[in-house]
């Protein structure tokens, strides 16, 4: 009797697949991450809220990322550069022309969106490897467009990208809410925190309904998908445009968290860098899951910020340059570059599926149990 | 015309030296289906070792440059027995994705050990030009175009005429297929990772030759060799080969002749404009062959 009732909660009805919130336990769930992302700026200091905010960031753009190569299997090396139109959109709309934050964000967006549709054309044409060069192709027209062009961006001395941040008479630069005043960060980490949110919520419905199913129909075998009436052209220059708007709505954000940003940051082989980030955290999370995406952010751009922080103030060993002032064989920067590396090869290695599919077997095993194996 | 021939030997030049490191993107390619990002961590590392050979232990350049080709060689095949053999049909990101784990490490290590300076090469050729149809050309710019040709010349006969190039070349064609003829798949793919790894540590010498020594950004040059395997096709030898001259040739003339009303730094965007335009037209390169899907 206990295996079938035990059976019956390990299969997973079709029906349930579809829901938003499956079981109460997601919306128990939901609950208490509403009461972390309230009380979380209020506990930590500045230091700490600064790395959320850019995990948050991160995050953005890695939902874009995974809606493209996790759901529509389409590679990419040139996220980096929408990030960047991104930026320069929030800088010239918001910082330039003092467009209200509800307008250049959505612009970012649009904007956003509009550019990587110019990928559409080689995107039907090619996959691949052959995809994945020219999306780096990309970061090199980024480059030369981002330098070049010193109105909007600084030339090489960059510009100021901190567009305002006030909606409906709520400044989150300099919060005040009754009496109660708050910082810069934990105003913008609540904000941050908050648009991942709905674009979580977003990607979420847009990855349980049509749309996605026919997404995930052309990354599984494009050919087939389009046998059975999916439109390749639509879908994947959509898929494209899609993660470049919300590539551009991080790039918004990171300027605002930043102030200041250099064109070099996005093109070339910064971009490249940067780029190749932004796949690290759709890897480690998990390809193919949107809370995969969040949390693989989290690890990917939050790890490093907190080795640096921790470094400042301890003393690790066989780390050089740190607080304990030892000679180690490595500095901060290449621990952290070693670090990257292993966690990409590791994952690849051994958990194909991220830190989504651990999460899964964990489940799995107290779901199953005493019959797991 | 002079200004033209010029850039034209120029470009000839910096071709061949895109042209050896395509090549060895594509042998790889070939037999294991990999596009190795870290190809241009072969290039820096090869050239280190070639420049430790020289000043270090102070032996002859031409016999540095062989032990340098030598090393990359072991360290090629290592890679691909330690790490890539492993990874044997996973999707495409995942192999970008290792093969630029791989170039991160190699990264590190090279800078751990030569740090991030400028180290002068020690070549014998240094500055010299040589008078040629009226125009004066680098010597240094002459020995990488004889040399490339003599690798490729080499390499193409070696694909020919020996039992192992045309394992190669059968492998290259049906993998599955190759393996029913006993052909080892895997001595063929560790034996081409070798021998990327001797033509990028030749590519390294030819490129620190050329600008004033070694240096870590050296690596780059594999950035800009993409362009030329993709439009030569990615399992073209002889498309990696006019591909590279094509790109090197149109960077030094847009460098060259580039209109006053466009920002510099246009020569840098050129080759991946030129793969745009050609992969518009032919998708799979100038020689590349066309996947035949199957549903």
């Amino acid at each position: 009797m206990i295996a079938t009732r035990r059976n019956r909660a390990l299969a997973v009805r079709e029906r349930d697949r579809l829901r938003l919130f499956p079981s109460a336990w997601h919306k128990t769930l939901l609950v208490a991450l509403v009461i972390v992302f309230i009380a979380t700026p209020l506990q930590l200091d500045d230091s700490w809220l600064e790395v959320l905010a850019r995990c948050g960031v991160a995050a953005i753009g890695a939902i874009g990322l995974n809606l493209l190569t996790g759901y529509t299997g389409q590679a990419s090396l040139g996220h980096a550069a929408f990030l960047g139109v991104g930026t320069y959109t929030a800088a010239w709309f918001g910082v330039q022309q003092e467009l209200p934050f509800v307008v250049w964000l959505p612009l970012c967006a649009v904007l956003g969106g509009l550019a990587g549709a110019v990928i559409g054309p080689f995107a039907l044409r090619l996959r691949g490897n052959y995809l994945a060069i020219v999306t780096l192709g990309l970061l090199y027209v980024a480059q030369y467009v981002f330098v070049n062009w010193d109105s909007l961006t600084g030339g090489s001395s960059g510009t100021r990208t901190a567009a305002p941040v006030e909606i409906l008479g709520l400044d989150f630069d300099d919060l005040q809410i009754g009496a109660e005043s708050f910082t810069r960060r934990q105003g913008l980490v609540w904000l941050i925190w908050a648009v991942v949110f709905v674009v979580a919520i977003l990607a979420k419905n847009i990855v349980r309904t049509r749309p996605g199913r026919a997404m995930q129909a052309v990354r599984d075998r494009d050919v087939a998908a389009e046998v059975i009436g999916v439109s390749l052209a639509r879908y994947k220059i959509s898929a494209f445009a899609l993660a470049s708007a919300l590539a551009a709505v991080a790039g918004g954000l990171y300027g605002v968290v930043n102030r200041q940003v250099s064109p070099d940051a996005f093109g070339g082989v910064e971009g490249l860098l940067l780029s190749i980030q932004y796949v690290a955290m759709i890897i480690v999370g998990g390809l193919g899951t949107i809370g995969g995406s969040i949390v693989g952010a989290v690890v990917v751009s939050g790890l490093p910020q907190v080795i640096t922080r921790i470094s400042t103030n301890t003393d690790l060993p066989f780390v050089q340059g740190d607080a304990g002032g030892s000679s180690g064989i490595l500095d901060v920067f290449v621990l952290n570059q070693f670090l990257f590396g292993f966690l990409i090869v590791a994952f690849l290695l051994f958990e194909p599926r991220g830190l989504a599919g651990v999460w899964l077997r964990i489940r799995r095993y107290f779901q199953g149990w005493p019959f797991s194996y | 015309m002079e200004k033209f021939l010029e850039l034209l030997f120029a470009g000839l030049a910096l071709g061949a030296r895109y042209a050896l490191v395509a090549l060895g993107f594509v042998v790889i390619f070939r037999a294991t289906g990999v596009i190795n990002f870290a190809q241009g961590g072969f290039v820096a590392l090869g050239a280190y070792l070639a420049y430790t050979a020289i000043n270090t232990w102070e032996w002859p350049f031409a016999l540095s440059v062989v032990t340098a080709m030598l090393l990359m060689a072991v360290i090629g095949a290592l890679i691909y027995v330690s790490i890539l053999r492993w990874l044997v049909g996973r999707p495409v990101l995942t192999l970008i994705m290792v093969t630029i784990g791989i170039l991160i490490a190699l990264q590190q290590v090279t800078f751990q050990i030569w740090g991030p300076r400028l180290l002068p090469l020690g070549d014998p050729w240094g500055l010299d030009t040589v008078e040629f149809l009226g125009v004066p050309v680098r010597v240094t710019n002459i020995w990488t175009m004889v040399l490339t040709a003599i690798a490729v010349a080499i390499l193409f006969a070696y694909f020919r005429y020996t039992r192992m190039g045309v394992a190669m070349r059968a492998t290259a064609l049906d993998q599955e297929a190759a393996l029913a003829q006993g052909i080892s798949v895997r001595r063929v793919s560790a034996l081409s990772w070798a021998i990327a790894g001797a033509l990028a540590a030749l590519a390294g010498v030819m490129i620190a030759a050329e600008g004033s020594g070694v240096t870590p950004t050296i690596e780059f040059v594999a950035l800009a060799a993409f362009p030329a395997i993709i439009l030569g096709g990615l399992e073209s030898p002889g498309g990696a080969v006019i591909g590279g001259v094509v790109i090197g040739v149109a960077q030094q003339l847009t460098g060259g002749y580039q209109p006053d009303f466009l920002p510099v730094g246009l020569s840098i965007l050129v080759p991946y404009l030129v793969m745009g335009v050609v992969l518009l037209v032919r998708p799979y390169g100038l020689f590349g062959e066309p996947d035949v899907e199957r549903v």
